[in-house]
């Protein structure tokens, strides 16, 4: 099938809204080359279970191919349609299984040696895409991230946050006490001020601390019945004969909260924890990977203007069956190895916060928890400076503000 | 690292002479395009038949931010201040193949890029170096050997092609499932029986040339016993491969010896601290392994050691990755790697920034050993002949 054959009822099989949106640009779609269409289908597909952002975001996309003239589309998906696709993929059932499909795209690229290609007419579009159309407004509040590493570690006495520090300011005396509750208290803050669904987040890699319900949720621990539920279910397949690491794959994008017994009240963010769990490569067996990964998702598809995200220990490095499949009970913790995975961890949140719109107004804090370190990244301070002010963390969020 | 705009060949460039800087302060590097080419293993007088050549792949792929650039060197002290010296450097080897384990070591292997199934448990479709290696020189099959880590590369020896195939390979030595059939896979030693990372649920079958529990005792004069008591003392996969390594050197001194590292690609978890514990386990077990070169009366002084990742990983800066996780953006920073040489016919503290391939290898062996590889896309590299 090609996208020229798509009708109304090709998309009977998708959720109410992810209908909705195909079947009204129904045209627009039918005209998108085929090593293309099945990329954005599979956010379509997702659309009931989207954040708000990520519905702006693809709302606007399909608004705009929907504009362009017939030549302009034509400039538009040159590259795309240069592509040679095999036909094993035309037939493939890449409407109502585009992730499927995207997975077999990779593969038949990289051996037709095409990925290169198709990667830089990936890039191409999405810098046109982003140039396109009216600036976005700025987000009605300067994003904050948080993160904070290092618990249950008593001494470390080697470098830390050595990334971070040349953007902004390595505080050597900071007050620790209170710090987790006094940085909880002031993202409440942020979410009561600016109650916007989805925009204030709390990311646990270990046992959630007391918070304002105002906040997103995610916690390892609290996760722990989900993980074991999908890992019986990972287990059950990797024992059946004949099976492989590819079938593995398409179990697990299949899996729903539902067949985990996840049912919160919160669809999209029922949707959203399962797939961290299905889609991250080490989420289910490494905390710092998990947390890692739920930041980094959080912020691609949620777009928070608040996050805070602690690091917890993870276990320790063992065969990864035993790791996969081992009771909870025997579980040894590694505090700090996890306090170096957090420290890259928090990097790679400020990566992640400053490719969202309105990075220049960003602030970022990283702080060794229980201890008096901290990299404090905003606007209004110096980079690459040391301080040895002693402030607790309301202080030093106030200097950041 | 990486400049927005640039084409991936021009990024890739940037990171070679990059690491040309990297390399000229930390270990004092020349910069070999100022020196004249010469016929270096004519001259240096070890005849055809007594040449040696152990190829180390630094597996499974590691990032510039994590060795050579100055916040990483302090994870590859050996390379760095042992071997870079003694060594001709190579700036920029370009793997243009596919980025899985498996079928990139296959490609190194072959001097072709294969397109084989990463996760299947399949030969090459290109003759491999050892099956030039034997049929041209008419070598037994105890001169060539490859130690792999995991069950996906068991077929790594020989290829499927017709004009060489079965019988013309290496014996493949899978260290890992030879202490699970000594010990029955007892707790003592499950962290020395890791397996692949990129898909840590799965081993494929095995079949093929694979060393036997048996051949233990024969070839290696290693009693089972000796080699679970040994086994307990080590660390890591790859510590285990190196020990059969050099068990293996000591017993048979085969001429072709292939040891494919592996611990690194723990990275695809995404525990940071243990993707470094990897590469600063790979950068010890290099020097040993030169070490075992050099103490070796068959080895000394006429052989060869190659070492080269299979490619990199993804860098920070592509919003398609997640950093050191993975190797799927084929971005440059994931194709672009590097390879010293040293030992016999090599000149010593030179760094040449031209780009290769990573297919280039095989020829390149085979002009060392005495070899045709007819069938291979690479071209040899003429500094090192």
């Amino acid at each position: 099938m090609l996208p020229s054959d798509l009708k109304a009822d090709s998309f009977k099989s998708y959720a109410p809204a992810a209908r909705k949106l195909a079947v009204d640009n129904l045209a627009a779609l039918r005209r998108l080359p085929l090593s293309f269409l099945p990329g954005m289908l599979r956010e379509v597909i997702e659309y009931d279970y989207k954040f708000p952002a990520e519905r702006r975001s693809l709302d606007k996309e399909i608004a705009h191919l929907r504009s362009l003239s017939h030549e302009q589309l034509q400039q538009w998906f040159k590259a795309f349609a240069q592509i040679k696709l095999s036909q094993n993929l035309e037939r493939f059932d890449w409407v109502n299984s585009p992730a499927q499909f995207v997975e077999q795209l990779s593969s038949h690229l990289w051996t037709t040696h095409q990925l290169d290609a198709f990667r830089t007419a990936a890039i191409v579009y999405a810098d046109k895409l982003r140039a396109t159309g009216p600036p976005e407004p700025p987000p009605p509040l300067s994003r904050l991230g948080i993160a904070i590493v290092g618990q249950g570690v008593s001494e470390y006495h080697e470098g830390l946050f050595r990334k971070l520090r040349p953007h902004g300011v390595y505080f050597t005396k900071i007050k620790p006490e209170n710090g987790v509750p006094q940085l909880l208290e002031a993202v409440a803050a942020r979410a009561k001020a600016h109650p916007i669904p989805y925009a204030h987040w709390y990311i646990d890699g270990g046992q959630e601390v007391a918070h304002d319900p105002a906040l997103t949720l995610v916690s390892y621990n609290a996760l722990e019945p989900t993980r074991s539920a999908l890992l019986d279910k990972m287990r059950a397949e990797v024992e059946r004969p004949g099976n492989g690491p590819e079938n593995l794959r398409t179990f697990m994008a299949q899996v729903r909260p539902a067949d985990l017994g996840v049912k919160s009240g919160d669809a999209v963010l029922d949707r959203f924890q399962v797939k961290l769990l299905t889609e991250g490569s080490g989420t289910q067996i490494f905390s710092t990977s998990f947390a890692q990964w739920a930041a980094r998702e959080a912020l691609r598809r949620a777009q928070p203007l608040t996050l805070l995200v602690r690091f917890a220990p993870r276990q320790r490095q063992k065969p990864m069956n035993e790791m996969l499949f081992a009771k909870s009970e025997s579980v040894d913790l590694d505090p700090v190895g996890s306090l170096v995975d957090g420290d890259m961890g928090a990097y790679y949140n400020w990566i992640n916060q400053q490719r969202l719109h309105g990075a220049e107004h960003s602030s970022f804090l990283v702080w060794f928890e229980g201890h008096n370190i901290a990299v404090a990244i905003s606007p209004g301070l110096p980079r690459g400076t040391h301080s040895d002010t002693a402030a607790d963390m309301r202080e030093l969020l106030t200097m950041m503000a | 690292m990486t400049c927005k705009g640039s084409s991936p060949q021009e990024l890739a460039r940037q990171l070679a002479f990059t690491r040309r800087d990297f390399l000229r302060t930390s270990a004092g590097v020349a910069l070999g395009s100022t020196l004249l080419p010469t016929r270096l293993f004519g001259r240096s007088g070890v005849p055809e038949r007594k040449r040696k050549v152990v190829v180390i792949t630094f597996g499974g792929g590691a990032r510039d931010q994590e060795t050579f650039a100055p916040e990483g060197q302090e994870n590859i002290p050996h390379l760095i201040k042992d071997l870079i010296p003694q060594s001709t450097f190579f700036t920029q080897v370009v793997n243009r193949g596919i980025l899985g384990h498996y079928v990139a070591t296959a490609s190194l292997a072959t001097g072709v890029y294969e397109t084989v199934n990463n996760f299947a448990s399949i030969p090459p479709e290109y003759p491999t170096v050892f099956e030039y290696f034997r049929r041209d020189l008419k070598r037994p099959a105890s001169d060539a050997w490859v130690v792999a880590p995991s069950n996906g590369f068991n077929r790594i020896g020989e290829s499927s092609h017709r004009a060489y195939g079965p019988g013309l390979g290496a014996r493949v030595i899978l260290p890992k499932h030879l202490l699970a059939a000594a010990t029955s896979a007892g707790t003592d030693y499950a962290h020395l029986l890791r397996d692949n990372y990129e898909t840590p649920l799965y081993a494929p079958e095995l079949s093929g040339n694979e060393f036997e529990l048996q051949q233990l005792g024969t070839l290696l004069k290693l009693s089972v016993a000796d080699f679970k008591s040994h086994a307990l003392t080590l660390s890591s996969p790859d510590e285990l491969s190196v020990y059969i390594a050099r068990r293996l050197m000591r017993q048979l001194s085969p001429s072709l010896l292939w040891i494919t590292m592996h611990d690194i690609d723990i990275a695809h978890a995404g525990a940071f601290s243990l993707y470094i514990d990897g590469i600063r386990r790979t950068d010890r077990l290099c020097l040993e392994m030169w070490n075992a070169i050099q103490s070796d009366p068959e080895y000394a002084g006429n052989t060869t050691m190659f070492i080269l990742p299979d490619f990199g990983r993804d860098s920070d800066e592509d919003a398609g990755g997640n950093g050191f996780q993975h190797h799927r953006t084929g971005d440059a920073l994931s194709r672009t790697t590097w390879m010293m040489a040293m030992g016999a016919g090599v000149r010593e503290g030179v760094v040449f920034d031209r780009p290769l391939g990573s297919t280039d290898l095989v020829p390149t062996i085979g002009g060392i050993l005495g070899f045709n590889t007819s069938l291979a896309q690479g071209k040899p590299i003429t500094e090192l002949l």
